[in-house]
């Protein structure tokens, strides 16, 4: 599996006792939120009783009934037009698409009718849109896709994409108590393929607060999710050719931590933007813009960008790690550079 | 339960009210004082009004461009409409959406968004919202004829079904969407139909019989509140005029305009208050006067309103700015 996170063993790790995966940590912090929040409710397809495709909600109904766990018709459009209405109303409901590919279905009410209301009526919609995105699990076209960009195009909209367990648990936490709609993209491949001890403690992380998960003097790699570890897996095979490569993850795509990636590239000179979305007008072509416009003077070599190509996911193994970024091209577009 | 005889003038103020307030924005409109899209309900009246009129305090309603009534009976002013069309920065949405397009929860209204069908699942939200909150309301909204043809309509109605929630979906059947007639919509012969499909109830009203429309609504709004789930309400009324002001409408035969002329609410309740002996012409002819004072005052403010400052465009996309500058990485390596 070339094209996702290498972790270690088959993937599939068990977590040891005190470490949490990834689709746990989400878990916790719905669950933390609705305990401290009356205010929040969760509705989506198979969320109740099934525990959701990927057993996000596990438990959650039976802990908190079935009127804070509402199993919704196959309707993403009514599943996000009432989040819509209930939150302006004054509750802080959670959609969940089944897969994120779905939420093309609910298009109209994130960008029409949530992102728009603030701006036009003063009438605040906070809710929060998650559900599985990306590839690396043999998904085909309309089960693994990364539709982040069509909504970062859409003023009054954030979009974070956490990458670490820790991150998980802190964005879903900070997206409910956020005032403003949320769209929270998972990477269905870490759902258990990464963990960590958790703070026992309450605790959020902060919308729009990149990290910067690796140091280095050569170049920046920046870029979020499940590619965060793709980077860090070409970082260290680098680092043994003499390369040393900074490693930004952005967590936040929208309202993006543009001091974060100004500060690093403004020491590196040298920039790779790296996502596993398709190339064209993606998260990658809008940094290039930014650090052109932000960072010129300081860039020593052409902003690059490593991102899926512009066709659809395909499904065969061999055609989707041809499509999904991977460490090897990643190091190969970051040794060109670095020869700069 | 039978109206008062101040209710049933109120009805005709109501009515009355609308009609004038378009007529006033009409010749707005040809000043050029309308910088937008000016959308008439003439003839529709009675739908607006006798729907909402059987709404109480606290209830919430997502009405369409074509429901002026419906804000006024909810308690938003000539003004508020006046300033929203003339985009001064004294209308409800400080100039930055148009026509009827504005409302808040505590207000009793939801504005909609121009695609239309997708008021019906936010209005389902909303009553899933208030019965969560343990709030008794009922909440009502509005679709044409032609927006029963989208997703989201079918969407909205069916989960509220499924939920069983205080919604009562008003399907204001005139006749035409934009240019399309009915028929060309829906195989349906009637939109009522549809609510078979939702296990929800279904009645076809004269919609431009106010008594009527009323003692309709006002069962589906009991239904409603004691539990019963939503109603599917159709009121069959016609368009008389273009779909905006700049549309002629001459795809429309002049014989059903003539037909429907005829049938117009506010000159059939008129007559029905006269003969009745609920009213007297003078009372009613008062009524008018009062409205067109009122009317005239609100006008004058409107034109008086500033139009919005230009650096409000920036303001109010989020709760909380998250689009303050970064300043640039400092010192500059130009020199190099």
């Amino acid at each position: 599996m070339s094209g996702a996170p290498h972790l270690g063993g088959d993937g599939a790790a068990t977590p040891s006792k005190g470490q949490t995966t990834y689709v746990d940590a989400i878990r916790e912090g719905i669950r933390e939120e609705m305990q401290r929040d009356e205010r929040v409710f969760l509705l989506g397809e198979d969320i109740g009783v099934y525990g959701g495709a990927f057993k996000v909600t596990d438990g959650l109904i039976s802990e908190f009934g079935e009127e804070r766990v509402i199993d919704t018709p196959i309707a993403e459009t009514a599943i996000v037009g009432a989040a819509v209405g209930a939150a302006m109303m004054g509750m802080r409901p959670v959609a969940e698409m089944q897969f994120i590919d779905f939420i093309s279905c609910a298009f109209d009410m994130i960008t029409n009718f949530a992102a728009k209301s603030r701006y036009r009526t003063g009438v605040g919609v906070p809710l929060v849109i998650r559900g599985p995105s990306g590839g690396g699990v043999h998904g085909g076209p309309f089960h693994s896709q990364n539709p982040e960009a069509y909504f970062a195009h859409t003023p009054g909209l954030k979009i974070v994409q956490p990458a670490t367990a820790y991150d998980a648990k802190g964005l879903i936490k900070a997206a409910i108590r956020d005032d403003d709609p949320v769209l929270f993209f998972e990477h269905k491949f870490l759902y258990r393929r990464i963990k960590e001890e958790l703070p026992t403690e309450d605790y959020v992380v902060p919308i729009g607060k990149a990290a910067v998960r690796r140091t280095g003097r050569d170049l920046s790699i920046i870029t979020y999710g499940a590619m965060v570890w793709t980077a860090l897996q070409a970082a260290r095979t680098l680092e043994a050719e003499g390369i040393d490569a900074e490693v930004v993850d952005l967590r936040t795509l929208f309202p993006m931590d543009e001091q974060t990636v100004l500060d690093s590239v403004a020491r590196t000179n040298k920039a790779i933007l790296l996502h596993e979305a398709t190339r064209t007008g993606g998260i990658g072509a809008e940094i290039a813009a930014v650090l052109s416009e932000r960072c010129f003077e300081y860039l020593d070599g052409p902003l690059v960008r490593v991102t899926a190509p512009d066709t659809p996911v395909p499904y065969s193994p061999p055609l989707e790690e041809a499509f999904l970024p991977n460490a090897e091209k990643l190091c190969k577009a970051a040794r060109a550079l670095a020869g700069y | 339960m039978d109206l008062t005889r101040d209710q049933k003038l109120e009805l005709y103020r109501f009515m009355r009210l609308n009609r004038v307030v378009e007529e006033r924005l009409v010749n707005l409109y040809r000043q050029g004082k309308v910088v937008g899209g000016l959308y008439r309900s003439l003839g529709q009246e009675a739908t607006s009004v006798g729907t909402a009129y059987a709404l109480r305090k606290g209830d919430i309603v997502g009405p369409l461009i074509r429901n002026l009534g419906v804000v006024l009976v909810m308690g938003y002013s000539p003004r508020d409409v006046m300033t929203q069309y003339m985009a001064r920065a004294t209308s409800p949405s400080g100039g930055k959406d148009c026509n009827l397009h504005f409302g808040r929860p505590e207000r009793g209204v939801i504005s909609p968004i121009s695609m239309l069908g997708a008021l019906v699942p936010v209005m389902a939200g909303i009553a899933l919202a208030a019965r969560m909150q343990k709030k008794d309301i009922v909440t009502m909204t509005w679709i044409g004829d032609g927006g029963t043809s989208t997703g989201a309509f079918h969407e909205g109605i069916n989960f509220a079904a499924v939920q069983k929630l205080p919604l009562v979906i008003v399907a204001e059947n005139n006749g035409w969407a934009y240019s399309t007639p009915v028929r060309k919509q829906t195989a349906c012969l009637r939109l009522a139909d549809k609510a078979a499909a939702y296990g929800i109830p279904g009645e076809t009203v004269d919609g431009n019989d106010i008594l009527a429309v009323h003692d309709a609504a006002r069962r589906a709004v009991e239904l409603a509140r004691s539990g019963g789930g939503p109603t599917l309400l159709e009121s069959v009324t016609y368009r008389m005029k273009g779909h905006a002001e700049h549309d002629a409408q001459a795809y429309v035969p002049k014989e059903e305009l003539e037909e429907w002329r005829s049938k117009d609410p506010i000159e059939r309740y008129t007559r029905a208050l006269v003969e009745s002996g609920a009213a007297s012409a003078n009372e009613l002819a008062a009524i008018d006067q009062a409205i067109s004072e009122e009317v005239d005052r609100e006008v004058e403010f409107a034109e008086k309103s500033p139009l919005p400052l230009p650096e409000f465009a920036l303001e109010g996309v989020y709760a909380k700015s998250p689009l303050e500058a970064v300043p640039a990485p400092s010192g500059s390596r130009r020199q190099r």
